[in-house]
């Protein structure tokens, strides 16, 4: 069964669609959590049979509708691709059995929406990771920013409501920056599909002013330094599975496109001295985010920094012309994502319990909330890029590429990175260490009130991130797969 | 791939499964904990035992998997591996005893347990590592490991010296890293090799001697060398057990361990003379032994005199090989084994006798020796043996560098160690004579500290002398350093 890869990809796109129409339609509380959970499920048995599919096969290319190309709307499916959509269904799946648990607590009379948002923004990411036209592009961005506003919105609050304005500001102030660039392609080349351009465009100023433009809207909804004000807002704000999504995958998917289009049709179009600028404004922002993130008093603020300050790492990629760096960029983003998802849902179980998430609110949790604890300290090992992680092969892919091209600067300001990391979320651990007073003792605190289901997805998305690094041999053959020239062994 | 040859996998495994066993069994079942722990212990401890055999036979040991494109978690057992398995392994299970009694009744256990297990699983990894890939995965999982252990206690001062002894083994975490894949860079995928596998041919000198100092840098924070030795003598805030599984075998020893493999097994010999590297190590290891016992003898809490002779007595490994000659060599890996005996039994000591009478300090351990004589003359074994008198095991190593500084016409050392043993009397003798010879300050009866506290210390405390006594006979440690220094210098 579904052998055929244009099927899978159809699949993955229009199923979570129809599952969050069903959601809206009708149904009770529990009629609907089964038809999240069994279509975030099945999600991820199409993203393994993709996998297959193109590891054995290689690129794959789909058109839908009964259009010829350019007029029908193509879908591309790539190891790097694949992956992202791999990692899109598992986080999701994680998240949406964590929005079960959820949804029965906090959020009274918010449950149907968490839960069409959860999936229209699954649909949207999932067809983000997969389209191959730069107009296709625009729209799957569109949708997944509504969803993600949406579900900002859906916290309690009036801050919820202020951040989710400045990020719906800000993100369609960076579509129309987007928008602009593709325009300006189209009217220089009168095409849009990323795979035939390819190779093709010249360095000429419209070009570069589009690629600019380009990567200035979508850096905007990255959250990329200096447009990244938004994000700790809105990530801190959004309920916990929102924030969960919007840093693991949102986020990732606007840098994906930055990564894909500097690398795919605009390879030829910039110059090294403009790679090297990108990637230190990269890094400039990884350690300007990162001493935010030390000096924060709220987990999820903390988190959100730390999200920014990872996403910093990935145009390094465009500095680094090597097969190492793809793996590293590649292994980063995933392991981000899990480690990172983990995080965020585990820092909602603080709020669950505690009502808010200050920063002292992990005193003695190591004791009460003990899994919920280790969750937080496995995710933060991959982070930060400790051995045995996903963190830790995407460090050493990096600096290895860094080392091996002669820039050694770029292994130093990853050093320094990790251990940037290491000082922000050991602190949080620190405060977990810590024994309290009896006089500190708060009435009744454990993990009790807590349901199984939102106890076990940060602690199984962390152990994932921990353990990823076990599948290192085969995921780097799939991301390998399709990789540009000059980033191919 | 049979049992049998994948051993050194199966040693990890023991404690690394024990850990998450551990992990499971709730906080309230102590019984059902120490059974898991005292039988994985066992088991490890009989594992390494054939390992050891077989490794004296000549039998291969080797477990591969390839963890990303090109890159391999290697496994490995040389003789080099069984000095510090077997040490560790031996250890681990009286220390978990130790820690047993020490711990009773005080809240954590649980957390406590499956982080010691994990951290000996770590060091175990260490020791049988078989590439640098490998061997940096467990050092840095060692670092995670014993973090939540220094900071056991959650008082303010433990986090303060928890955070420290990250921000020290982070930051050298990350220059060892950079070194191995900057050494993987300049010479591909290679594993430890008896005489190294760096070649002159593969970067220009100045290139591998920036990566051997990152490499060399990396180990000296986890042994202490001066000037990364910061951390360790404020981890003396752990409990007890802890700082004597890190004095004696995890950390510190992982430090040493690791310069000793950097030396022979990744640049090999010739090249780290050719390098001029040698007498980078020697020196520093030279400073870090006078100063470390300069500090000791100021100190008035035992544990902290204690630690200060750790950051001394340590370095006696870097500078055997550092000296690189072959008597030298066999003076510093016999220490690794003999300084882990000897400052395993001082911490045991003063940990039963701080948790029997409460007393912390050289100041108040007057008369100790009437009130304790047993563990008092455990404490007096490892500390005279770690002077250095005769029959001690101490006396070994110190006799063995001496005579093999003298062979490489180095004669500053021989400086260093008549003014390291003269230092070791000083801050050593006082305790012993005020703890025998001092009038009690206060006449309480005589009582020694319960039976778990007190027969690991003395059963450590025969293993110094025996080592000492049997240097001798075939499977002491002398001997089998011995063996594996043969295989460097032929």
């Amino acid at each position: 069964m579904f052998e055929n890869a244009e099927t899978v990809m159809a699949l993955l796109i229009f199923l979570p669609l129809l599952a969050a129409l069903g959601c809206i339609l009708a149904g009770p509380a529990w009629w609907q959590n089964l038809l999240m959970v069994t279509t975030v499920a099945f999600q991820m048995v199409l993203a393994y049979q993709l996998a297959g599919i193109v590891r054995t096969a290689g690129t794959q290319i789909a058109t839908l509708g009964a259009h010829q190309l350019p007029l029908a709307i193509a879908l591309r499916a790539d190891g790097l691709a694949t992956l992202m959509i791999a990692l899109t269904a598992v986080v999701s799946f994680a998240t949406a059995a964590y929005a079960c648990g959820w949804a029965t607590t906090e959020s009274a009379g918010h449950g149907t929406a968490l839960r069409s948002l959860l999936l229209m923004l699954l649909s949207g990411i999932s067809a983000l990771f997969l389209a191959d036209d730069l107009f296709n592009v625009y729209v799957t961005l569109e949708i997944t920013t509504l969803a993600a506003v949406a579900l900002v919105i859906l916290a309690p609050g009036a801050g919820a409501a202020e951040a989710a304005m400045r990020y719906l500001l800000m993100a369609i102030f960076g579509s129309l920056l987007y928008l602009l660039g593709v325009a300006l392609l189209y009217a220089e080349t009168g095409q849009l599909s990323m795979h035939q351009l390819t190779g093709q465009l010249p360095p000429v100023l419209t070009l570069q002013v589009s690629l600019l433009l380009m990567t200035a809207g979508l850096g905007i909804k990255a959250a990329m330094f200096p447009v990244h004000a938004w994000l700790p807002a809105a990530h801190a704000s959004a309920p916990s599975a929102g924030s969960a999504l919007l840093s693991a995958l949102v986020a990732k998917g606007a840098v994906y496109l930055i990564l894909r289009i500097w690398t795919g049709p605009f390879a030829g179009v910039w110059t090294a001295e403009a790679a090297q600028m990108f990637a230190a404004l990269g890094i400039a922002g990884m350690l300007y985010a990162a001493m935010q993130a030390l000096q924060q008093n709220s987990i999820k603020r903390v988190v959100a920094y730390s999200t920014v300050a990872q996403i910093g790492y990935l145009p390094l990629l465009m500095a680094l012309p090597s097969s190492e760096a793809w793996l590293g960029a590649a292994f980063h983003a995933m392991s981000h994502g899990l480690a990172k998802a983990g995080l965020f849902l585990a820092a909602g179980n603080l709020v669950a319990v505690h009502g808010d998430d200050h920063i002292w609110r992990l005193s003695g949790s190591g004791r009460r909330m003990g899994l919920n604890t280790l969750a937080i300290g496995m995710a933060s090992i991959s982070l930060i890029g400790l051995p045995p992680s996903g963190g830790f092969v995407a460090k050493w892919w990096l600096v290895q590429a860094a080392l091996a091209t002669g820039q050694w600067w770029w292994a130093v300001a990853l050093g320094i990175g990790s251990l940037l990391a290491a000082a922000y979320l050991l602190r949080l651990l620190g405060y977990a260490m810590r024994e309290l007073h009896p006089h500190e003792l708060l009435v009744e605190s454990s993990e009790a009130p807590l349901s199984q289901a939102m106890l076990w997805p940060p602690f199984l998305l962390a152990l994932a991130a921990l353990l990823v690094s076990l599948l290192g041999e085969p995921l780097g053959r799939l991301i390998l797969v399709g990789a540009p020239p000059e980033w191919t062994p | 791939m049979s049992f049998y040859t994948t051993l050194p996998l199966h040693v990890v495994l023991t404690s690394l499964v024990a850990s998450i066993v551990m992990l499971c069994i709730p906080e309230r079942l102590h019984y059902w904990r120490i059974g898991v722990n005292l039988t994985a212990a066992i088991l490890k401890l009989l594992l390494v035992g054939i390992m050891l055999i077989g490794v004296a036979r000549g039998d291969e040991f080797g477990f591969r998997f390839e963890m990303m494109p090109g890159i391999s978690f290697y496994l490995h057992a040389d003789a080099l591996t069984m000095l510090l398995s077997l040490l560790s392994a031996l250890l681990w299970l009286v220390t978990t005893i130790y820690a047993i009694g020490y711990l009773k009744g005080t809240p954590n256990r649980r957390r406590f347990f499956a982080c010691f297990s994990l951290c000996v699983a770590a060091t175990m990894g260490i020791a049988v590592a078989g590439n640098l890939f490998t061997f940096f995965i467990f050092y840095e999982l060692l670092t995670i490991s014993t973090w939540p252990l220094v900071v056991h206690t959650g008082t303010r001062e433990a986090l303060r010296a928890g955070a420290s002894y990250l921000a020290y083994t982070l930051f050298g975490g990350g220059l060892f890293l950079l070194g191995i894949i900057g050494l993987h860079v300049v010479s591909g995928e290679s594993q430890f090799t008896p005489g190294g596998f760096v070649t002159p041919e593969m970067a220009d000198p100045f290139v591998l001697r920036v990566l051997f100092l990152l490499l060399f840098f990396g180990t000296a924070v986890k042994s202490a060398m001066v000037p990364f030795h910061g951390w360790l003598p404020k981890a003396m805030v752990a409990p007890s057990p802890v700082s004597a599984l890190l004095h004696a075998v995890a950390v510190v020893k992982a430090g040493a361990f690791g310069i000793v493999r950097l030396v022979y097994d990744v640049y090999g010999l010739d090249m780290t003379l050719a390098l001029g590297m040698s007498t980078v190590v020697a020196v520093m290891a030279g400073i870090t032994i006078i100063y470390g016992s300069l500090r000791a003898l100021f100190e008035d809490g035992l544990k902290a005199r204690l630690a200060w002779s750790t950051v001394s007595q340590v370095s006696y490994i870097a500078l055997g090989i550092g000296i690189a000659g072959p008597l030298a060599t066999i003076g510093g890996l016999v220490h690794l084994v003999h300084q882990g005996l000897m400052k395993i039994t001082l911490f045991f000591c003063v940990g039963a006798i701080t948790h029997t009478t409460g007393v912390k300090r050289v100041s108040e351990i007057d008369g100790m020796g009437r009130r304790m004589p047993l563990t008092m003359l455990a404490f007096s074994v490892a500390a005279l043996g770690m002077i250095g008198l005769p029959p001690m095991a101490g006396f070994v190593s110190k006799l063995y560098l001496g005579v093999g500084a003298v062979e490489r016409g180095a004669w500053w050392v021989l400086g260093v160690l008549v003014a390291s043993t003269l230092l070791n009397a000083a801050y050593f003798l006082p305790i012993l004579g005020r703890a025998w010879f001092a009038e009690p300050v206060d006449h309480h009866l005589r009582r020694e500290a319960s039976a778990p506290l007190l027969y690991p210390a003395l059963f450590t405390a025969s293993l110094t002398i025996g080592a000492g006594i049997l240097a001798g006979m075939s499977y002491s440690p002398l001997q089998w350093v011995i063996v594996i220094a043969g295989r460097f210098y032929r």
